[in-house]
């Protein structure tokens, strides 16, 4: 699905990350740890195709194509998907409307029929109760005046909507009470299949005790310092993030 | 985080599709201005000597007013000897029948996509036209048909011959010719025009239009419209408006006048489109224009909504007197500038009756090197008892060279008065645009999507086929049948 050979990025001249090499197979859940500052969001924005990151050196190889070729819209028409750790608002553009573009841009890419709007009212619809989405949401403007936990609820709605073959979730936990954790996790959880592969990034190891990853990586100085399975995780929330600084020292 | 210029620049780029000259034999006089082209053009058209006497009046104090200086706008003056004050083209069509139009007149229609041949209207959609090309009108539709309903809708040359004495009772009532440097010039003059009068009690049966069309060159359209509405009345009205691209710039100053009296509502919507320029600043518009209505009665309601994307300069500040006791005014306005157009514009609403409300939302769009202004005016007279405003001015920048600016003036001087007023001013941001293009979006439909959604407030108010062509003119597909 995804394979990330030696990737070093910068951002203004500021070396962020500093040799990344991660495979990830079809169907294969990731988490990436690590501390504040440790490059976990720059390497999902540099994997959504963010401008404002420069890639001076590896390659990343998606679904047999060279991502870094591709535009951000173009990456999203194939099934990259990045759920927002900050969800922007759109005033004045609903939801619906944001969605239903959303989902013909992929649907025309991959040479399909858009759905009418009848067809996507039924679709999004169903959707939506998966996420436990009031369907008040569907008709306000993107993301305006919603809640933190709301906010990121639509992201996954989005995610859910779209069947993306790769999902990056961008600290999706930070922000969220335990009650809105547990519905964006079962939303996930959803759509989790033997099809589709997903990275989560995050700071704490609550979030996996609802999404049981397959591998957990811990990232510190833009490298992957350690992989393992899920118990690193826990060893990791044992022994703090004073662990890494030692184990990056070593 | 901001969108530099170079990401936006492909984005805004639009052709001015309107832009084409029409190849026609003209009349038009040669450029200057005094008292001898005054009394050509009310000669030409037959006035009545009042009306000779009017021009003239204004004329006289147009020339001892100075051009007003206090806009937020930059363009060298303007040489009125240099602009031809009437051009119309030569074969005179009969009013009554399109077939006496040249074809060639009805073929730039066509390319505008204006509907002056009745025959072809589909069902259903029925507005009437009335179409000015330069000078004058060449073509108005329905006409039988409005005036089986009582309603008057007619070029308002024709007008002075039809019904002289309605014209003379209101002309000059809202603005009169001393209003301002551009109400005088167009007072002395003004070559043609709608007049609409709709009499106590009918709700007009149709949307009413005027197409105006500028086509000769190094000429410049003063057209004069006035609309009254009588007790318990309801007329709808559109204006839109283009001109061929041309290097020099052209002047319109135009002026209309609204009265509605008790309970009757007026409903005026604008597409302004004249030619803005090239991407450099060469030629366009200078649209220098007075438009102001009076509520006179009890419970009158005039609504201003206007959509301004053209025009190198916008001069425009649509205005209503709330003189009944409960009476209502309301402005709604998206102007966009682009490249180096400059805009300043926004409404003055005076308040004079009790319990008056107004209501003003205004949407400022500036790309490129454009400039826009809004400059509104909320008045409170001593006697209007329990008054209300609402204003709102939003402003949207595209890219970093561009500058908006908010100029609102209050006046309360009685203190049961509420007078609210909020503004904000946001950027489309780099975040905006990646959060659209990470959910498979085009850049281009991403900023269409942003924009559009930034003028909903604007575009609800207009009517249907008017909305579709708006969002079309600032280059957005239009919204789907959900949301």
């Amino acid at each position: 699905m995804l394979s990330i050979n030696n990737l070093h990025a910068n951002i203004e001249g500021k070396k962020i990350l500093n040799g990344i090499n991660l495979e990830v197979g079809t169907g294969e859940v990731h988490a990436i740890m690590g501390p504040n500052g440790s490059g976990k969001s720059t390497l999902a924005s540099v994997l959504a195709g963010r401008d404002n990151y420069e890639v001076t050196e590896g390659s990343i190889t998606y679904r047999d194509q060279d991502l870094m070729e591709m535009d951000p819209e173009i990456r999203a028409r194939e099934g990259v998907f990045l759920a927002f750790q900050y969800p922007v608002e759109i005033p004045g553009v609903t939801n619906m409307y944001l969605l239903k573009a959303a989902i013909n841009a992929v649907k025309k890419h991959r040479g399909l029929d858009e759905l009418d709007a009848r067809e996507f009212l039924k679709l999004i619809k169903e959707k939506a109760a998966m996420v436990e989405m009031k369907q008040e949401f569907l008709y306000r403007s993107v993301n305006e005046g919603f809640s933190g936990g709301e906010k990121k609820r639509n992201e996954i709605l989005q995610m859910a909507l779209l069947e993306p073959y790769l999902s990056i979730l961008d600290e999706t936990d930070s922000g969220l009470d335990i009650d809105a954790l547990k519905i964006v996790a079962k939303g996930v959880n959803l759509i989790r299949s033997q099809e589709r592969s997903m990275i989560l990034v995050t700071h704490y190891q609550r979030l996996l005790d609802y999404i049981v990853p397959d591998y957990v990586h811990v990232l510190a100085g833009g490298k992957i310092i350690r992989s393992g399975g899920k118990e690193l995780a826990l060893e990791l929330e044992e022994k703090g993030y004073g662990w890494i600084d030692e184990l990056a020292a070593a | 985080m901001t969108t530099t210029d170079s990401d936006l620049a492909p984005h805004l780029k639009r052709d001015y599709k309107e832009g084409f000259i029409t190849d026609i034999d003209s009349e038009t006089l040669p450029p200057g201005l005094d008292e001898d082209v005054i009394r050509f053009i009310s000669n030409k058209k037959n006035e009545p000597e009042w009306m000779l006497e009017w021009r003239l009046d204004g004329f006289r104090r147009w020339q001892e007013m100075t051009p007003p200086e206090w806009a937020h706008l930059h363009h060298p003056p303007v040489n009125f000897q240099e602009i031809s004050y009437f051009s119309a083209p030569k074969q005179k069509p009969l009013l009554d029948s399109l077939d006496e139009v040249d074809p060639k007149l009805l073929e730039t229609y066509e390319k505008l996509g204006i509907p002056i041949d009745e025959q072809k209207m589909l069902a259903g959609v029925k507005v009437a036209v009335d179409a000015v090309f330069d000078s004058v009108s060449v073509a108005t539709t329905f006409k039988k048909t409005l005036l089986e309903a009582g309603v008057i809708f007619c070029p308002i040359s024709e007008a002075l011959q039809e019904y002289p004495e309605l014209v003379k009772q209101y002309l000059g009532s809202v603005v009169p010719a001393t209003d301002n440097y551009y109400a005088a010039l167009n007072s002395a003059v003004f070559s043609d025009g709608s007049f609409v009068f709709i009499p106590q009690g009918v709700r007009c049966p149709m949307e009413l239009s005027t197409y105006f069309r500028i086509n000769e060159m190094n000429t410049g359209q003063f057209e004069r419209t006035l609309i009254v509405a009588e007790d318990d009345s309801y007329v709808s009205y559109l204006e839109g408006c283009t001109a061929p691209m041309r290097d020099e710039n052209q002047l319109h100053a135009a002026v209309v006048e609204l009265v509605a009296m008790k309970g009757a509502e007026i409903k005026y919507s604008t597409v302004q489109n004249w030619y803005p320029g090239d991407e450099n600043g060469k030629g366009g518009i200078y649209n220098f224009v007075t438009k102001r209505g009076a509520c006179r009665g009890q419970g009158a309601k005039i609504s201003w909504t206007q959509v301004e994307t053209g025009s190198a300069i916008t001069w425009k500040y649509p205005s209503v007197l709330l003189e009944g006791d409960d009476s209502v005014g309301e402005f709604y306005s998206v102007a966009l500038t682009n490249n180096y157009q400059q805009a300043d514009t926004g409404t003055k609403m005076i308040h004079i009756g009790k319990n008056s409300k107004s209501t003003i939302i205004s949407k400022g769009i500036s790309a490129g090197r454009g400039q826009n202004a809004y400059r509104g005016l909320v008045k409170i007279l001593k006697g209007a008892e329990n008054a209300r405003n609402y204003s709102q001015c939003d402003s949207l920048l595209m890219g970093d060279k561009c500058g908006a600016h908010t100029f609102p003036y209050m006046e309360v001087k009685n203190p049961s008065a509420v007078v609210e007023h909020e503004a904000t001013t946001s950027r489309i941001g780099e975040d905006q645009l990646f959060y659209c293009r990470q959910r498979g979006m085009s850049e281009e439909d991403a900023v269409s999507m942003i924009v559009n959604g930034f003028c909903k407030e604007v575009f609800k108010e207009l009517p249907m086929e008017f909305a579709v062509e708006a969002q079309k003119l600032l280059g957005i597909s239009l919204e789907g049948s959900v949301g």
